[in-house]
This record gives structure tokens, sequence and C-alpha cells, in this order.
């Protein structure tokens, strides 16, 4: 192994890659402009869609309000629903969304209710149309509120003071600084999305250097240099680690300066639609999340290289690289279920660990018994895959496999 | 200098084709300021014979020294000993003709001035300054040619390797190659290649080994082989040889 040749085959490795527009596309294209556009533009689109659905007066019936003027006059009061005329169908009204909701009172309400024997109001909804939950639960706090009046006068009637209806007061404190609360939301997808990153960002220069090069013929060429393969599958395999991390890095920076640019309408839309959500993040988590990526980088550089230096064609390398985004993609999207875990037999999965740990640091966590091991069993890994792809790019069989 | 001890190769059996014995225990030499031509069929071996001289397979059984190495035991000194030119071979598209031809230089441990005057020397022995900084992929089939050939030169290696270098060239182009291939020789350098282009061996070969499903069965002078064969054409030598059937 020679480091000056692995560095000669790394700078023109590097020179050749700068120049093909299919690099600068998956490495610096994509990254910069797609990823921040997606991610900005969805934290903008959500909260905008929650308001505007907020917005909306929804159309409700009130079923059965005939001899009970006194609760519907109370729904119609505050304008916050819009009453329209009872018809028997309004439950199809309802899935066929002409309707929010309905509220279908039981029969002489007023009467029963003075009397504490009115029994159960019902609100009709459609689950899973954000539109017609927000009616049922501005009904629902109407009839609330309702209830609690109606509850107060009927006792100030009979002479019993009225904070016996609430003897005591809850509410919640947060004691969680702002960048654990975003850092276990949204800051929980950064490890996914550096992940996900330094894998795409590998699949291609990966390919080309091996499966292309043979596919150009010029496999042949390089093979008659008396430069050793191994120093040969090194400098390559550098390069594909190099445009792996660059791609994440450039993600994650144009994804950060979008965020910072963004920042104050997300904040604005973001505390509108959740007062408690406040949008921060911590620097020192990006960074730890990127430094235990490297070793990931390594393990999806080396074996891409191994896998596609085994195809005879750029296209027969993707028909075998495709499904291997499904291998990096599972894991990362389990880390992010609830109740999964970081603990000794999780921070043993790669990718999964990596993602595992990656939401530990950016909501300030640092468990640095099990950083220690995820680092070291991705060195692992990675080692044993950069063994595989030297070991295969030695082999006569695989290099003139026909 | 090249002495070829009965190499072999065998290609292990796979799903899809039984063992192919492609070179068998073949035996021959070349000499310095000597050319020597492996005149045979498509799939008769030569590719893969000078494939293993320029140590990219290696042996089955048997070897070869090349310019005083090994093949087996010392493949990288062989290398940097010998230049490698065939159709398949190809160049790096995204790099300029003279980028190309330094990394090789730099690939066999060339640097600094050195590799630059060297470059620069053959640039100019082979005219082509005027396109050495025009990328690979846009030069015509001649240039590519040339910065090929450049690049197997840019080390100055003792023992040049052709293997079929004029498939799919037209006249011109495959003329100046047979042309370079006859510099080589004048400048004292041990020269084998192949070919199944008869004209072209009786041009340019000091000896003719014809080789078939592995084996070289037929070895001399062109002369010597007239003489021998009765015969004056090459070609038809060579069908006596390998037999009308094949």
């Amino acid at each position: 192994m020679s480091l000056r040749n692995i560095g000669v085959v790394y700078r023109k490795e590097l020179v050749d890659s700068l120049r093909d527009r299919r690099t600068i596309i998956s490495t610096f294209v994509i990254p910069i402009l797609l990823f921040p556009l997606l991610s900005v533009g969805f934290a903008l689109l959500i909260p905008t869609l929650i308001n505007k659905a907020k917005e909306e007066i929804p159309r409700v019936m009130i079923v059965g309000g005939e001899n009970s003027p006194l609760i519907v006059e109370a729904l119609k009061k505050d304008h916050k629903i819009e009453v329209v005329p009872a018809t028997p169908d309004f439950e199809t009204q309802i899935t066929d969304r002409k309707i929010r909701a309905a509220v279908v009172l039981p029969g002489d309400f007023d009467v029963a209710a003075n009397r504490g024997e009115a029994g159960k109001v019902l609100v009709d909804y459609y689950e899973g149309d954000i539109k017609s939950e927000l009616a049922q639960k501005t009904v629902k706090d109407m009839l609330n509120d309702y209830r609690v009046d109606l509850a107060k006068s009927l006792l100030t009637a009979k002479g019993v003071p009225t904070g016996l209806l609430q003897p005591f007061d809850v509410d919640k404190n947060n004691v969680a600084p702002p960048e654990k609360v975003s850092g276990s939301g949204f800051g929980g997808m950064i490890p996914y999305f550096v992940i996900i990153l330094a894998f795409t960002g590998a699949m291609y220069p990966a390919m080309d250097l091996t499966a292309g090069e043979k596919e150009r013929g010029t496999m042949e060429t390089i093979l008659t240099s008396p430069v050793s393969r191994t120093d040969l599958v090194l400098g390559k395999f550098f390069l594909v680690v190099t445009a792996s991390l660059a791609t994440a890095i450039l993600a994650l920076s144009s994804m950060g300066i979008s965020f910072l640019l963004a920042k104050h309408t997300i904040d604005q839309q973001i505390s509108k639609s959740d007062p408690g959500f406040h949008f921060a993040l911590d620097p020192r988590g990006v960074l730890a999340v990127f430094v235990m990526i490297v070793p990931l980088s390594v393990l999806f550089s080396a074996t891409m290289l191994a896998v596609s230096l085994f195809a005879k064609s750029f296209r027969e390398a993707q028909t075998y690289i495709s499904p291997m985004t499904f291998v990096v993609i599972l894991p990362a999207i389990i880390a992010l279920l609830p109740g999964v875990e970081l603990n000794t037999r999780t921070a043993l999965v790669p990718i999964l660990s990596t993602t595992l740990v990656g939401k530990e640091l950016m909501a300030g966590n640092h468990p640095w018994g099990f950083i220690a091991l995820i680092f070291a069993s991705s060195c692992v890994y990675a080692s044993i895959a950069i063994g595989a792809a030297v070991t295969l790019f030695n082999r006569e069989s695989v290099l003139f496999r026909s | 200098m090249i002495e070829v001890l009965k190499l072999s190769k065998v290609f292990p059996a796979s799903k899809k084709s039984k063992e192919v014995r492609a070179v068998n225990a073949i035996s021959f030499h070349c000499q310095p300021g000597e050319i020597y031509g492996l005149l045979g069929a498509n799939g008769a071996g030569k590719t893969t014979t000078l494939r293993m001289l320029a140590t990219i397979l290696e042996p089955t059984s048997g070897t070869a020294k090349v310019a005083g190495y090994d093949v087996v035991e010392e493949p990288e000194k062989v290398r940097a000993n010998v230049g490698f030119l065939s159709t398949a071979t190809a160049l790096y598209g995204r790099l300029t003709a003279r980028e190309l031809v330094e990394y090789f230089g730099r690939l066999h441990g060339m640097d600094g001035d050195a590799l630059h005057k060297s470059v620069d020397t053959l640039f100019t022995a082979l005219d082509m300054n005027s396109f050495r900084d025009r990328r690979c992929e846009k030069l015509s089939t001649g240039m590519k040619q040339k910065v090929s050939i450049a690049r197997t030169l840019v080390h100055d290696p003792q023992v040049m390797v052709f293997d079929e270098p004029t498939v799919g060239l037209d006249v011109m182009a495959a003329r100046a190659i047979a042309r370079f291939i006859g510099d080589c020789r004048e400048r004292g350098k041990t020269v084998i290649f192949s070919t199944h282009v008869m004209s072209e061996a009786t041009k340019l070969c000091d000896r003719i080994g014809i080789i078939h499903g592995g084996n070289i069965l037929e070895e001399g002078t062109l002369e010597a082989l007239r003489t021998r064969h009765g015969k004056e054409d090459l070609e038809d030598i060579f069908v006596e040889v390998v037999g009308e059937e094949s």
C-alpha cells in the first residue's frame, strides 16, 4: 500500500468526478436545492394548512333541537360555527363533507337539562378529516362551557357556592429547554436525513468508479499500471466517502441556512398552531451527529463499491444498489417509531443505532457509553466492508466477470 | 525480453459455462528489437495470453518472465516495464489528453520535471500538441489512438504488448499504429502483438506463432513457415495449420 499512489488515484478521480454533470447533480444540486425546499416547504406548509383549517367556520347541524331553543341559541351565539337547518340525512352529509359535524340532542333537552337528567349529547364527526375533527372540538368546547354555565346557574339558584364545581385547578409547566423539545420532534429527523443523504451521495460515484469503468473499458487500462489494486480501490473508496460526506454536509448546511432565514416565519406559524413549540437547534448536537455519521458513510461507500464492483455495467450495478435504499431507509424509519430506544442490542444494529443516538444527541443528551459502543461497532462494520471491497478488487474473476 | 514457460489459463466452470482452458501450456520467447506476432482467430487465446503477460490476469499454471521479472512473483515490477495497448483499453473521457498521459506517468511513479519533460517530448514526437488540452471524449478516433500510444510510452517501457491494436480503426489510423509498432522495434524494444489480420502479420512480424484453441500449433519466421508449408500466402498457411472447418 502506498499513500502517494492512493493520493494520485484520489486526485484523478476527484477531477474526473467534478467534471461529471451527474456527480454535480447528485452531490451538489440535489442536496443544496431539493432538501431545503422539501423540509422548509413542509415546515411552512403544515402550520399554514392547519391554520387555514382553523379559520374556516364549520357548518354544523343541530338535530333534535326543535323544542330546546336555549341550547340552540347558546351554540349560535358566538358565531364559531354556522348552524344549518337539520335534515334526517345528517350523517351522509358529514361523510360527503357538506357539513363538518352534527349535534344530536336528546328529546326535550332544555327541560331535562334543568333537572339534571338530559343524558347524553352526541357530536357526530368524521375521524381523520382535520376540518371535521376541528369542528367536533369546537362544538364540544362550546357544549362544555354551556354545561358549566348551566351548572353554575342551577347551583346559584339553590344557594350553593359555585366554587364547589371546581375545588382545585390543574396546570402544566414545561421544564425542558426549547432545543430539547424541538430536538425530540423535528431535530430527531435530522440524523435520519443525514443518513439517507450520506447514502445517496455515495451511490452514484460508487457505481460510476467501478461498474461504470468496466463498461467504458477504462478498467483494463488502469489495471495495466503498476499501482497495486489495493491502492486503486482505496483511492476510489476515499473519493466515494468524500462525495458521501460532501452531500450530507451540503444538505445540512443548506437546510440550516434556509431554516435560519425562514426561522421567523416558522416560529410565528408554529407558535400560532402550537404555543408550546419553539424552534431551536443545538449546533453542537448537529456536529456530534455528523461525527457519528462518518463511520456509517464509510460503511455505505465500501459496501456499495464492493457490490457495484461485481456488476458488469452501470445498469446492472443500479439493479443491485437500488434495493439497498430500502435497507437503509427501513432501520432509520424504525428508529423514528415511538418506543424504540437505545439499548445494548439496538446499539449494535448499524444505521438504526446511529439514528437513535442521533436523536439523543439532538435532544442534548450524551449517553457516552452508547456513543462509544456505536462508534466502535460502526467502525468494525465499516472495516469489514472495506476489506470486502479490497478483496473483491483483487479477484480477477470479479474484475473480468463475463 | 519475454520468456513464456508452459503458460496456462483455465477459467473455472460457472453456472452459465463449463470450464474453459483458454491457454494450454504454451511456451515462446521474444528478444529485444524483435516483433513476435500471435496469429489466431477469435477465441484462440490471444487476449488471455497477452493479459497474463501484462499481469492483468494471473496464470493458472506455468509462468513468464517479462523484462526480467516473473509475472507471478513480481507483477507490479512487470507492469512498470510494460506498455499495454488494446482496443479494449479506453481513455478517461473527462480528462484532457495531457492530464491522462500525466496521470499514467504518475501511476508509474514519475513526478515533477521528469514527468513534464517526458510528456512534452511524447506530445511533440506524436504531433499531439494541437489537442493536448482537449478532453479525450471530444477527440477523433485517430487522436484517441495517439493518446493511447502516449499513455503506453510515458514510462519508456522495455516491453510493448499490443492486443489487436488495429481492430475497428480506419486505414489511416491502422497504418499509424503499424508504423508505431515498427518504431518500437527500431528503438530496441521487445514487442509482442496479436492479430487476426494476415497482412499486418506479414508486414510487421519477425516471428509468428499461430495460436488455436489455446495451443501454439506452429511457430517461426515468415520465411521458415513458407518453406515448411510450401505456400507463399500466410492465410493459406494459417488455414493449413488450424484446419479448414474452424
